[in-house]
């Protein structure tokens, strides 16, 4: 095992680097085939309006145009499938058709399509398309949205609600609240954000009318479900019609889980013209017609004793979902949101009710932590409100309602039948107050008070869900998929010993192609050079749900394992048959079979795997080969938790908020990689402080985006951040055998009421309670005009 | 991200740049930082691109007499880096520094960002702050401009068509001090507000000031109260919180956005004065 050992948890740099430095790594943009044609998209200036007539008859005459269409010649393709319908969602599912047909319901969605010979032709014909709208009035807040009087978007959703959920108990909830010490209220915001990544969407679609067989290339982070979406649910075809291959791809922080109508588009025109068509995203487009994340309206009562212990929290959230539901909209903002909500405490009575509404906006769906975020910024912020309003330490009051470690695993009653797995809260805590210097701070803090200078510190103490699988609790029809989402994986060791691992599962910049290596390099007791991971590709690859989540390494390369368990025993087989031994008197270890006690006389895996597949002195009645595919099915979810702390300081005179120091110490389980993990740490942090302090879609009343633009939508830079301090404490999971939990969303759900909590510590003196993100030098010096500051 | 169509016409000579650049429909293409945005949003689309990028008379940085003369094609980068420019204008050599990113700063021309003056861009408030004149040249022959007759506003300049400008002279700042400071966007780095001063400071008293600010306001602008309560004081706390007074007082026009409403980039105005005084007394 001490191979093993070594390779697992080692700081390897990521295989799939040189390509991506080096530029050879093809992305979608870099696919030309033969006979390509070119698509543009023309999208609805409106945010609401009827759709009266299209006139697209110049845009046909004009040269290099192949073909121009409107919805009404797509009639017979099915809208998009909502896969997620969390939350009681039944007859008011409305989702986005390949191009709408006679009304719009945000500004963006596509309304008609040239092909052209090459895509200026394209986008020049696009401007001689004349559309006649009526235009309806619009609404783009979800409170607003749901109250008498405001525009309706759709006749099987009356107020605009597309969904009601609750979790946890209200009555035991108003009850204790009445019975308690002290109860905060706070409204807070949790904004809209634009994923942007550094990829844009796109897809080409190739269709061969002999065999009626499509390929698609498209930016996908889960080509195995976009091929069963797009076939079965879209098309009416069965799935073994289409092959997927998502190439390599520049980024999707969820926003490219998704099935979104244009790739059904581009695979309905390459049907009907006979020609493989492609479309690119522009990042024009991107802002407007690729999914958002967040955006909740949220009203939360916290009751107390007056000692800090917290008695019970009542969440009231509005989740604007758009104007119409993406693939898994209503999941977010229920079962991965309220769920969530007793956060590292214990806490006795919680209720949450959400309302999930349609607005005149972009879809809003999964976007990197995915509810989590949302979840973690509420009771983060409320534990901090409880000590403000009771004049304790915030510190204090995340100890005294913390879950101990000897209560795990803990049942939180809101999770619907999972519980923590297991967590040390306190620990984190620990080592991060260590690395700040805590009553260091408080004294520097106060001596910087008295020169005029705001510094502030905020704590997050946070739990989060991963390994999004486990049939039992995911394939709850109301609640889940009404499917599990397991796992696969294929293992096989060739002639020359050189390992092929496939996966379903999907890498977009997480590096399974390298932790994925070690495990195998780990188990078998060869070079990491020796293993080969494949995936992206349907054709080839077993099927599997993709990458989101941080379900890959908690749900995926479990699945390896198991498969690597079943290739050893097998090895041990045939290993005691070479060795002309019993098998039960063989060990397996270091890449190596041999009887206990005498290592001297072994046969290698390489030697193995060769027998095994030459295959001409086999023990009767095994099968050639070593080779095994394994589906796991976790049965319960994984719980990575840590404590995030932020320092900053507040000009007065300009309200801007600097980060002085970033702490963060996150326990994803056992690791695989540590500079893959860190990685993920630090992209995770840098997107949360981002949405803290910067971040923000902003619509104005008519449904336009004003933030349509990187430059007016400030995604965060490099020089924005001191050097980030970073730590591990180490609790493995009992959930599966590796103990890996998951570490791709950490830095995001964590980090943003860190954030916002050092802020309204900073500005204490000014009777600062609250301020929502993102929290930019203008909101801050209005707060301080009006505070005497 | 799709131009619509253009002719390309890559000029021999200024001389020829301006003929051609004569013809209806035409603009000129230098550094095209700010331009091909543009065309790629389809918000400009000119008939054709006459691209003066290569023309080694507009290139260069030099030092006449009490002038500093630099080429309208002299990139922002090099600009940033110029010893010379350094030495007589510090304070265009710190704003062509804060002017977007490397890329930007290393492809950009000084010429190109004063021909396009957008309210929000760094160079004008700077050139306009030392007094810059501009030297431009067109089928009529060839002319001289101040700054401050030359922003005319948003995005306006008094360019006549097929006009181009050759290059902008500054005079050295001699014994004055100078600075420029900037609030930048956190997603574009444009200048929600900047603000430059120069001044001249003799027996511990300001003699001399000029005030310019951008990023408030449509077109770079001077003010002359806030210079005005500069002058005879000793640039002390009290004479600065007057001098921001009057000039968040003094601007008119100031704009407001998503991000930084009118008042706050007023009271900006006046914050970022008083950095520019600290920062040139150093």
């Amino acid at each position: 095992m001490a191979a093993a050992e070594k390779i697992i948890g080692s700081r390897i740099k990521r295989r799939e680097d040189p390509r991506l430095i080096t530029g050879e790594a093809k992305y979608l943009e870099d696919i030309q085939l033969p006979g390509l044609l070119h698509a543009a998209i023309l999208r609805s200036p409106h945010a609401h309006a009827k759709i009266k007539s299209i006139d697209t008859s110049k845009a046909a005459k004009h040269p290099g145009v192949i073909a121009v269409y409107t919805g009404k010649d797509f009639a017979d393709v099915n809208p998009m499938p909502c896969a997620w319908q969390a939350g009681k969602v039944k007859n008011n599912v409305n989702t986005p058709r390949v191009l709408e047909i006679d009304r719009v319901t945000f500004t963006g969605a596509g309304v008609a399509v040239v092909v052209a010979e090459d895509r200026y032709m394209a986008q020049d014909a696009l401007e001689l398309i004349h559309v006649d709208y009526e235009v309806l009035p619009a609404v783009v807040d979800a409170e607003k949205a749901t109250k008498a009087g405001a525009p309706q978007l759709h006749e099987n959703a009356p107020n605009n609600i597309a969904l009601e959920w609750t979790c946890g108990t209200q009555d035991t909830t108003d009850r204790a609240l009445k019975e308690a010490d002290v109860v905060v209220k706070q409204r807070m915001i949790n904004q809209r954000l634009i994923p942007t990544p550094m990829e844009t969407r796109g897809c080409i679609a190739q269709y061969q009318a002999a065999t009626e067989e499509w390929t698609v290339w498209m930016t996908s982070q889960a080509p195995h479900v976009m091929r069963l979406l797009m076939t079965a649910f879209v098309f009416g075809v069965p799935e073994t019609k289409m092959r997927v291959i998502s190439p390599q791809i520049g980024g999707g922080f969820g926003a490219k889980i998704f099935l979104y109508p244009e790739y059904c588009l581009m695979a309905a025109l390459s049907r009907k013209i006979g020609r493989p068509v492609k479309w690119m995203e522009t990042r024009s487009e991107n802002y407007i017609a690729t999914t958002h994340g967040r955006d909740h309206i949220t009203e939360i009562e916290v009751g107390a004793k007056r000692d800090g212990t917290i008695t019970a929290l009542k969440v009231n959230t509005y989740a604007n979902l758009g104007g119409v539901l993406s693939t898994i909209a209503p999941g977010i903002p229920t079962t991965l949101y309220g769920r969530m909500l007793s956060g590292t405490y214990r806490i006795p009575n919680i209720f949450c009710h959400v309302y999930g509404v349609y607005t005149n906006t972009g879809m809003v769906d999964a976007y990197r932590g995915a509810g989590r975020p949302e979840a973690t910024y509420v009771i983060e912020r409320a534990v901090d409100l409880v000590a403000h309003e009771l004049g304790l330490d915030p510190v204090a009051v995340r100890r005294k309602n913390f879950i101990p470690p000897e209560a795990f695993p803990y049942d939180p009653v809101i999770l619907n039948g999972l519980k923590y797995d297991s967590g040390q809260y306190a620990k984190a805590l620990d080592l991060a107050l260590k690395m700040l210097g805590y009553e260091n701070f408080r004294k520097e803090q106060a001596e910087a008070r008295k020169q005029g200078r705001y510094l502030g510190v905020g704590f997050s103490s946070y739990v989060e869900i991963c390994g999004v699988a486990p049939s039992a609790w995911i394939g709850l029809p109301g609640e889940g998929w009404g499917a599990g989402l397991w796992e696969s994986a294929n293992v096989r060791v060739h002639l020359t010993g050189k390992v092929v691992v496939t996966t379903g599962s999907q890498s977009h910049g997480q590096g399974h192609e390298t932790s994925v290596a070690q495990v195998v390099a780990g188990e078998l007791g060869i070079s990491v050079d020796d293993v080969i991971v494949q995936h992206s590709d349907t054709l080839g690859t077993p099927f599997g749900y993709g990458t989101y989540g941080s379900r890959s390494t908690a749900v995926g390369t479990v699945a390896v394992y198991n498969s690597l368990q079943k290739i050893k025993e097998k090895a041990k087989l045939l290993g005691a048959h070479m060795l002309e031994a019993a098998p039960e008197d063989v060990v397996f270890e270091d890449g190596k079979v041999f009887v206990k006690g005498s290592p001297d006389q072994s046969k290698t895996i390489q030697e193995i795997a060769g027998a095994a597949a030459l295959a001409y002195s086999l023990p009767p009645g095994m099968e050639p080969f070593l080779d095994n595919t394994s589906y796991y099915d976790p049965p319960n979810c994984t719980f990575p938790f840590g404590t995030h702390i932020c320092v900053v300081e507040v000009d007065k005179e300009t309200g801007e908020v600097k980060i002085k120091r970033y702490i963060a110490i996150d326990d994803v389980g056992k690791v695989i990689n540590p500079m893959i993990v860190e990685g993920q740490v630090h992209g995770g942090i840098v997107q949360g402080v981002a949405q803290a302090l910067w971040e923000g879609a902003v619509y104005d009343d008519n449904g336009q985006l004003l933030t349509g633009s990187l430059m007016d939508y400030a995604i965060p830079k490099a020089d924005f951040f001191p050097t980030f301090e970073t730590d591990r404490t180490e609790t493995p999971t009992p959930v599966n055998p590796l103990g890996v939990k998951g570490a791709g969303e950490t830095g995001t759900i964590a980090s943003t009421p860190a954030v916002v909590n050092a802020i309204v510590d900073a500005l204490a003196p000014f009777g600062v309670k609250h301020i929502d993100m993102p929290v930019t030098p203008p909101k801050v010096w209005r707060i301080l005009q009006g505070n005497g500051g | 991200m799709y131009p619509s169509n253009f002719d390309y016409q890559r000029a021999a000579s200024v001389a020829d740049a301006i003929q051609k650049g004569s013809s209806d429909g035409a603009k000129f293409l230098a550094g095209g930082h700010s331009l091909l945005p543009a065309l790629k949003l389809r918000l400009n689309e000119p008939e054709s691109l006459v691209d003066i990028a290569r023309l080694d008379a507009l290139k260069g940085i030099s030092v006449t007499g009490s002038s500093v003369r630099i080429g309208a094609l002299a990139t922002h980068a090099q600009i940033a880096g110029s010893a010379d420019v350094k030495k007589h204008a510090p304070a265009l050599a710190s704003a062509c520094g804060q002017v977007g990113d490397p890329a930007v700063r290393n492809r950009g021309t000084l010429g190109g960002n004063l021909a396009h003056t957008d309210p929000a861009s760094d160079p004008p408030t700077v050139v306009l702050a030392l007094g810059g004149k501009l030297h431009l040249q067109g089928s009529g022959g060839n002319r001289v401009v101040a700054a401050e007759d030359f922003f005319l506003d948003l995005f306006t300049t008094d360019l006549h068509p097929g006009e181009l400008i050759t290059a902008v002279e500054i005079p050295s700042i001699g014994q004055a001090k100078s600075a420029y400071a900037k609030m930048a966007h956190p997603a574009s780095r444009y200048a929600v507000v900047g603000v430059c001063v120069v001044l001249e400071v003799s027996g511990g008293k300001c003699s001399k000031a000029r005030v310019a600010v951008g990023g408030a306001t449509p077109k770079a602008t001077l003010s002359a109260a806030a210079a005005n309560a500069l002058v005879g004081s000793s640039l002390d706390t009290a004479a600065l919180d007057a001098a921001a007074q009057a000039l968040s007082a003094d601007l008119s026009d100031v704009m407001g956005d998503v991000y930084a409403p009118e008042d706050y980039r007023r009271a900006m105005a006046g914050v970022y004065l008083k950095r520019a005084v600290r920062a040139a007394m150093g």
